[in-house]
């Protein structure tokens, strides 16, 4: 018989106690998980960002379109490899609630741009050279059943009239934390259509982005993209990738940075579920420590009991949380539409904080319980009815 | 007989709120190695008291507490819990099991403290418990075993590290007749079989009778 068995059969003394215990640390780390998960989708984009990849866009706001002549005298700056750009067309497809990217590209140099979109080469080599042809990402393709041929009829909205296109090639995402949820086509059959129907729209690009060769000249090609369309009728502005992501979430840091508090609220909920729980078990034991230290049991001896057993129910409670927050996950992310959170996973340092915050919230609820239990002299904890 | 436990003018006064209650006030006592010592006297007269300092689980305001040649006075709280463990075994009116544990591991409690191996650990609790008779019911927790029997596993923890003096605090004060009888002769067998020297607070007259000297408090001061 040691402490440590001691420590198991106190942590079982209330079943029902500990059993709602743990049941209620679980919860709170299972929603901690969620809401992180949910901080960490949001900020996906920025993570997926890569260094060499600038994006210039019109200098007003993101919405305003930039002509598609200023490519070539990008290209034409020292240090830029090469030069992509899109448009954001958006449309319905099937409804409004199916959301999900759908922007035009230019095939020839999107995917050399953005490597981490896998395409199999002939299903790249069709998709070139169809014009009305689209890549749509794995997750797409498996939410709506799309096969390599299939008809995607889209209602335009920024682009008005139906629009129908021939799913070419499916993408898949290089990893997890690339979108597989987007849907590209060919700019030039979008140009083409707004040449014959909205003529003063024809030309438009929405934003270019520029792989540069030396990440840490990014900052001066950047001026000097900027600086050829000074005072122009488009003035560009031109960031890093990674700052052009973080302007998106800057507008919606207050919804994130509540997100932000309130999972840690949920730590603070944990601490009162255990602290309460702990608190009890202590002053109900009060007799008992005192006849531990009658006894000859020293103060260490208490602390590992107590402490121990705080640990112990934290532990359990964090795991269970855990094993939880893997299926609320998935079960979120399938009733959510699918573009809102393109990269939705648990990632490991969510686990990790989630598990370290449960244990060491186990760890601080003790405290309590463990100074009234030192500071009881032995003679009033014998007199104590629990 | 020399004196195993040695009280020289002490008093003890307990603070509540901002008065000082005088408990007890210029005790002497000797008692010699061997003794089977019942303390009596009405509630409040300071017997738990005077108990309590004998077994080193409270301290005096004045005066010194000499137990085995130690004076218990002047540890401090970590060498007064380690002195606890291996000189003094208690035994307490509501007995004071643990109830998660059984009777094995309950008497097996203050014998985790000592550097024997689990094996002779075993051979110990195994022979106190066939001392108190409860043998057949070490696997058996506190809820299984009637009062009587409970009492007898908590003489068994007491008497289990083999500890210079047992002091009991009203050791039948919550059992019937019958099983207060059965843990009286107990204690009176290991005075007598076993030479523990035992000091017992009762209110029991019938309880007292099994000891070889009555004392009585009174106010706190000794008859």
């Amino acid at each position: 018989m040691k402490i440590l068995k001691l420590v198991f059969k106190n942590a079982l003394r209330h079943k029902l106690r500990s059993f709602l215990t743990i049941l209620g640390i679980g919860i709170a780390v299972m929603a901690f998980g969620l809401l992180r998960t949910v901080v960490t989708a949001w900020y996906a984009g920025i993570e997926a960002s890569a260094a060499n990849r600038l994006i210039t866009r019109q200098a007003v706001s993101f919405i305003f379109p930039l002509p598609y002549a200023y490519r070539d005298q990008i290209a034409k700056i020292p240090g830029v490899e090469i030069v992509t750009y899109m448009n954001w067309f958006q449309g319905v497809y099937i409804d409004k609630n199916q959301f999900f990217a759908r922007m035009a590209c230019d095939p020839e140099t999107f995917f050399n741009v953005y490597p981490e979109f896998i395409v199999p080469p002939d299903q790249m080599e069709t998709f070139k050279k169809e014009r009305n042809s689209c890549v749509v990402g794995r997750d797409i393709a498996k939410q709506y059943n799309l096969k390599i041929g299939d008809v995607m009829p889209i209602e335009g909205d920024i682009y008005p009239g139906r629009w129908e296109f021939v799913v070419r090639a499916i993408y898949q995402p290089r990893d997890k934390t690339v979108d597989g949820t987007q849907m590209l086509f060919h700019w030039e059959y979008l140009n083409e259509r707004m040449k014959q129907e909205m003529p003063i729209r024809a030309g438009d690009v929405g934003w270019y982005i520029v792989k540069i060769s030396d990440p840490s000249k990014s900052a001066q090609i950047s001026e000097q993209i900027d600086a050829l369309f000074k005072n122009s009728r488009a003035e560009t502005k031109t960031e890093t990738e990674r700052a052009f992501q973080q302007s998106f979430i800057a507008a919606t840091s207050a919804i994130v940075t509540a997100m932000n508090v309130m999972s840690f609220v949920i730590i603070g909920i944990i601490m009162l579920v255990l602290g309460n729980t702990m608190i009890m078990a202590a002053r109900e034991r009060t007799r008992e420590y005192a006849v531990f230290k009658t006894l000859g049991f020293s103060g260490g001896h208490l602390v590992g009991l107590i402490a121990g057993e705080s640990f112990l129910i934290s532990f359990f409670g964090g795991g269970l949380g855990l094993l939880m927050t893997f299926p609320l996950i998935n079960m979120f992310e399938a009733f959510m539409p699918k573009g809102w959170f393109p990269i939705f996973n648990l990632e490991p340092i969510t686990m990790i904080l989630a598990g370290v915050s449960a244990l060491s919230v186990g760890i601080v609820a003790s405290l309590f319980p463990i100074q009234r239990a030192l500071g009881t002299k032995i003679v009033d904890g014998l007199r104590h009815i629990g | 007989m020399p004196s195993i436990i040695q009280v020289q003018d002490v008093s003890k006064a307990y603070r509540r709120d901002s008065f000082d209650i005088p408990v007890l006030n210029n005790i002497s006592l000797e008692i010699p190695e061997g003794e089977f010592l019942a303390l009596m006297g009405p509630s409040g007269s300071g017997k738990t008291t005077l108990l309590n300092l004998i077994a080193g689980i409270d301290r005096p305001n004045k005066g010194t507490i000499v137990v085995g040649g130690t004076n218990i006075a002047s540890l401090n709280e970590s060498h007064l819990a380690k002195w606890r463990s291996t000189h003094v075994g208690f035994v307490f009116q509501f007995y004071n099991l643990l109830p998660v544990l059984t009777a094995f591991e309950n008497v097996e409690l203050p014998l985790l403290l000592t550097s024997l191996s689990k094996k002779d650990r075993k051979q110990h609790v195994e022979a106190v418990l066939t001392v108190v008779g409860l043998k057949d019911r070490m696997n058996h927790y506190p809820k299984q075993l009637s009062g009587g029997q409970e009492q007898r596993v908590a003489i068994a923890r007491a008497i289990a590290t083999d500890p210079t003096i047992l002091v009991a605090d009203e050791p039948t004060g919550d059992l019937d007749k019958s099983s207060a009888d059965e843990i009286l002769t107990l204690l009176e067998r290991l005075n007598k079989e076993f030479k523990k020297t035992i000091v017992m607070v009762t209110h029991d007259p019938r309880a007292a009778e099994k000891a070889h000297t009555i004392r009585h408090l009174d106010k706190g001061e000794l008859k």
